[in-house]
């Protein structure tokens, strides 16, 4: 499975983001590939992608996708990164 | 690894600023005053605010400055601000903002590893709390695990 987690610089909010689900993904016992982007290259990094992780600012500027967009807010919150992950996977 | 090495330089506490300009070019200014970057590259942290909108607020008071990777770099590091007062930033849920860590970087790789330590440190903890009530900079340093 392909995830991907936004920002505007594809460092930074992103990596935390990537690192987080990361962990979140392990502790549901669900292998994934998460990959921080940014939002020049999300057309491409974004393809294939059955989620995509980012903050409320983003979820416009993400277009059309087939991904289930997870809108996150507090990025060092793990229970709930886990909670919303589990949800979209259900 | 570890945090890069958090020197009193790029520590400021108590910073009084009026916007989330201010409060950004407070971060920036730390960054150079410790050789990690180029006075514009707090020009293009407020840029990307500008153009994305505030979701360097990534948690509860605290804003996540940053920009991509660039000449402006001088090497890794990370930088830290408290504010006198707290800003808004204009983010629908973790405003205001008491804390700014600025993060630059070199390279988009080499950053995963410095922000998994940046996890380890704010996952969950009172780590922001911490912050804002710290009064000397060696209360930061070795929250950061980099006392002297």
């Amino acid at each position: 499975m392909k995830i991907v987690a936004i920002c505007g610089a594809g460092i930074g909010s992103s990596g935390i983001l990537k690192v987080n689900a990361e962990r979140a993904l392990s502790r549901l016992g669900i292998q994934a590939d998460v990959t921080a982007v940014h939002l020049a290259t999300l057309d491409a990094d974004a393809a294939g992608a059955q989620i995509i992780l980012t903050s409320p600012e983003f979820v416009d500027s993400i277009g059309k996708t087939n991904a289930d967009v997870i809108v996150v807010q507090n990025y060092f919150d793990t229970a709930e990164l886990t909670r919303k992950l589990q949800e979209a996977l259900e | 690894m570890s945090l890069p090495a958090l020197p009193a330089d790029a520590i400021s506490l108590r910073v009084p600023v009026e916007s989330w300009q201010g409060a950004v070019r407070a971060a920036g200014a730390a960054l150079t005053a410790a050789g990690i970057a180029e006075p514009s590259y707090a020009d293009e942290m407020i840029r990307m605010i500008d153009e994305h909108g505030p979701y360097v607020v990534i948690a509860p008071g605290l804003a996540l400055a940053h920009a991509r990777p660039g000449p402006e770099v001088l090497k890794d590091g990370i930088a830290v601000v408290t504010l006198a007062t707290p800003i808004n930033f204009g983010h629908p849920y973790n405003d205001p903002v008491s804390v700014v860590l600025a993060l630059a970087v070199d390279s988009p790789d080499a950053h995963v590893a410095l922000v998994a330590e940046l996890a380890n440190l704010f996952n969950d903890s009172t780590a922001i709390t911490d912050l804002t009530a710290a009064t000397t900079v060696d209360e930061v340093q070795r929250l950061f695990g980099s006392a002297p």
